[in-house]
């Protein structure tokens, strides 16, 4: 190996915000022409050391060499011009242009755009043939789906010569017939000799698809090893620095009477878009029913209806009893009296309020709990304080102190808060969106832990998650949703990822084989409008 | 109505609807790259003052229009350093650079003439005067196309014809250039445009320097072309019908010259025919026909004609996040 010179070598970088150092004296090498995975919790600064690849940030120290060179990458024009590509998690294109538009911005060849269109889609068809990267250069970004538009990413990428590209959590958005697609360029992109590098929090997508992998831990390189020699729990403990429960530890269900029934659910929302088209179901006491599918096909809505800020058609029951889904009680505080508690998908926008204390943010939504008044004009807020101090350390949120503001805590101790707070009120019906989306994997096993004890307990619980892994582990029971509608109920000991993706996808014949075409064009035509973006 | 009669309102409609196009292209290139112009008045209002000063103090009507622009490009260049660089709220920084230019061109115009806030009025050359087309008076007894030609498209202000003029070419750039693919990203998505390795304080800045310019047109316009001197608060709110009509024109340069064509014609009218006669039954004030324009801004600003789609960045300073 000492004879090429990697494509990517960097030394002792080191990078502080203030007194948070991000990256602690960084050194490694990718060799050209091989995929290498970048893996580390939230906040371990892996997107911090692309950004300074990227020419985002500039390191405190260290050193960059590109292709044996030391190179200096002050901004993004040098980055593109040292022959590097990213592909943000969030991705950079301009929802109005067309694929060529977006290709083309930032890489004009003159004044005149016509030459420049001209010439980049030629050049599109060509990458397309080599590199399998098909996309109309005419659609507009606004009406493609995720999976294509990550597509044109990493053509605007190659459009620009690169040929080392950073991806960034390429499959966070994209189901699971979208990241094989993914993969399997990237494969290809590796076999016409591009360096890739892929940065995940998914052990998972390491061990599928990656030659080296590096660790990241708090700042720092905690180690780099060959993928074949290694497996996923001693990369998880490298990741945490101690042993990791990887598979959740459930026994089976016990099932009591049904705790929640829902006949015939229909919601429109402000828009006008018909989000949630005849849903039914029941869950009983004891019993998870999870609900998988591409976020935006309804899921959202049936979480808001039941929580009690969307209004809907049909029927709802909580044991047996019909609540108000239109009138003066269908809010979300008649919901809460009647024993629902809800752990919102958009836990910073929704779950709580960032700038003010966790103290405050623990009372907020029973705020009216007569426990919680000093007589009728006054709080009781000590009190409240005090809970909350209990309550912080029985969920072991870091650190457990009740006068910090929401915003102060790591996103996965902000989602502790919210579910000590809902968790605690013992509710016969406990709603979770996304528990664990931008956690951390040490609170990921806390947060499941917990939500399958409340189980136990005899309750019922809706989870909606587009983390297929959690899905599978958590539930007893799974509904599939697209466009509205659920398309099928599995066991999850009989069921794969695979026909889970095909359901995602509305395609309900999951036996034959679907192409990978078909599977996209299906999720292009979901939904009407795009929902807000979360 | 007769035909010429009908020939004189858009006459009058055309030289009307200038001032607003101009302030509404500007506006265009400024929100077309996030920023948001309230300020467009402000801008017009100092133009309109400094080139009518410069112009009288000078005796060239063309050093008071090159004086109005460089007014009216500072002040753009000062609404660019508060909301591009310190990332200030972009409607306080335009409400400030309005009640800038209102307090300024008062108080600097009256401790200059004395005439309460009013230039002298301005004439011969320090005044632009009307261009006469090719032929306009040989056609002028041709049957419809002779007023056509000679009383609607000749014997205009050179301004008149740049404004409109201005509208393909703005088109133009805004989609056919560089320079226009990368302004439209840039109000779109600002971050697309940063990691395509393209500046996005630099983009911007380019738009407010063509905001500036146009505005500074727009201006001295109003002072040397329109009227004959500066009067105090003479832009009467046009910076913010302009704006109205750029909403109105969902930011795209064909449909902002009908919009403001369509406040000029308002504006002709109450000009031309105070009081409307309807039928012998009743007349129609003409302070109702004067406050039109300002009905339909409301109108349109309350977004009752159609959902305007801004573009997507608009009002937000650009931070570089990872």
């Amino acid at each position: 190996m000492s004879e090429t010179a990697p494509a990517i070598e960097l030394k002792g970088i080191s990078k502080s915000f203030g007194p948070v150092q991000a990256n602690k004296d960084i050194s490694i090498r990718v060799m050209p022409g091989t995929i290498h995975g970048i893996i580390g919790e939230n906040g371990a600064g892996k997107s911090t050391l692309m950004s300074i690849l990227y020419g985002f940030y500039k390191a405190d120290a260290g050193e960059i060499f590109i292709n044996g060179k030391k190179t200096e990458i002050p901004d993004s024009q040098s980055a593109i011009a040292a022959g590097i590509g990213m592909v943000f998690q969030h991705f950079k294109l301009v929802k109005v242009f067309t694929v060529l538009e977006n290709v083309v911005l930032g890489a004009e060849d003159g004044e005149m755009l016509t030459p420049s269109l001209v010439k980049a889609r030629d050049e599109l068809t060509n990458l397309a043939q080599e590199y399998g990267l098909n996309v109309d250069p005419d659609a507009l970004i606004e009406e493609i789906g995720v999976g294509m538009q990550q597509r044109v990413e990493i053509l605007k990428a190659l459009y620009r010569q690169a040929d080392i590209l950073i991806l960034d959590e390429p499959t966070g958005v994209l189901t699971p017939a979208e990241a094989d697609q993914l993969f399997r360029i990237l494969a290809r992109l590796k076999e016409e000799g591009k360096t890739i590098i892929l940065i995940t929090h998914k052990l998972r997508e390491i061990m599928e698809i990656t030659d080296t992998v590096s660790v990241m831990r708090r700042g720092e390189m905690t180690a780099t090893v060959k993928t074949a020699d290694t497996n996923p729990a001693e990369l998880a403990e490298l990741m945490v620095g101690r042993k990791v429960l990887l598979r959740v530890d459930k026994t089976p269900a016990k099932p009591r009477e049904t705790v929640v029934e829902v006949r015939g659910l229909n919601v429109t929302d402000s828009a006008g878009v018909h989000r949630v088209k005849d849903v039914s179901f029941e869950i009983r006491g004891g019993e998870i029913l999870g609900i998988a599918g591409v976020a935006g096909n309804g899921q959202s809505e049936l979480l808001e209806v039941l929580g009690g800020y969307e209004k809907a058609t049909g029927e709802i029951l909580i044991n047996g009893q019909a609540i108000d889904l239109t009138g003066a009680h269908s809010d979300g505080q008649s919901r809460r009296k009647r024993g629902i508690a809800h752990v919102p998908e958009d836990r910073q926008n929704e779950g709580l309020i960032m700038d003010f204390q966790a103290w405050e943010n623990m009372a907020f939504g029973y705020h009216h709990d007569p426990n919680y008044q000093k007589n009728p004009l006054l709080m009781d807020n000590r009190k409240i304080r005090d809970e909350t101090q209990a309550k912080m350390e029985r969920f072991d949120v870091r650190p457990p102190n009740p006068d910090l503001m929401a915003k102060s805590f790591s996103g996965g101790n902000q989602q502790k808060i919210v579910l000590a707070r809902e968790i605690e009120r013992n509710p016969d019906l406990l709603l979770v969106g996304q528990p664990t989306r931008g956690v951390d994997i040490g609170a990921i096993e806390f947060i499941h832990q917990r939500i399958i004890e409340l189980r136990d307990e005899g309750k019922a619980i809706l989870l909606v998650s587009v983390e297929l892994d959690e899905i599978l582990g958590l539930s007893d029971r799974i509904a599939v949703m697209f466009d509205g509608r659920i398309m099928g109920e599995r066991l999850p000991e009989e069921t794969d990822e695979k026909e889970l993706g095909l359901l995602m996808a509305g395609i309900t014949d999951t036996k034959t084989d679907h192409s990978v075409a078909e599977v996209e064009a299906q999720l292009a035509n979901a939904g009407g409008a795009p929902r807000k973006e979360v | 109505m007769d035909f010429l009669q009908f020939i004189l309102t858009l006459d009058s409609t055309l030289r009307l609807s200038t001032v607003l196009l101009l302030a509404c292209l500007a506006g265009l290139f400024s929100e077309r790259s996030g920023i948001v112009d309230i300020g467009l008045e402000g801008k017009m209002l100092i133009s309109a003052f400094v080139a009518a000063a410069i112009a009288y103090e000078t005796g060239s009507v063309w050093m008071g229009l090159a004086a109005g622009m460089l007014a009216s490009l500072i002040f753009a260049m000062i609404h660019g350093v508060a909301s591009i660089i310190y990332r200030g709220d972009q409607i306080i920084s335009g409400v400030a650079l309005n009640f800038l230019a209102s307090g300024l061109t008062v108080v600097v115009g009256d401790a200059l003439y004395r005439q309460g806030g009013q230039t002298p009025t301005l004439a011969g050359s320090a005044r632009f005067s009307e261009i006469t087309l090719p032929f306009a008076d040989a056609l002028r007894d041709v049957p419809i196309l002779g007023p056509i030609y000679s009383e609607l498209i000749s014997g205009h202000k050179p301004l008149v014809y740049v404004a409109f003029l201005a509208v393909p070419l703005v088109w133009w750039v805004l989609f056919r250039t560089r320079f226009g693919l990368r302004l439209r990203a840039v109000g779109e998505n600002p971050s697309s445009v940063d990691t395509a390795g393209v500046s996005v304080v630099g983009m911007r800045f380019k738009a407010l320097l063509i905001t500036g310019l146009l505005c500074g047109i727009a201006g001295a316009y109003l002072s040397t072309s329109q009227a004959a001197g500066f009067g105090k608060e003479m832009t009467a709110g046009r910076g913010y019908i302009a704006l109205a009509a750029l909403i109105f024109a969902k930011w795209r340069p064909l449909h902002a010259m009908g919009a403001c064509l369509l406040f000029g014609l308002l504006e002709a009218v109450s000009n031309l025919y105070p009081n409307i006669d309807v039928f012998g039954l009743f007349t129609i004030p003409v302070q109702f026909t004067q406050t039109l324009p300002y009905i339909l801004t409301v109108i349109i600003l309350g977004g009752f004609i159609g959902r305007a789609m801004p573009p997507n960045a608009i009002g937000q300073p650009y931070v570089k996040e990872r």
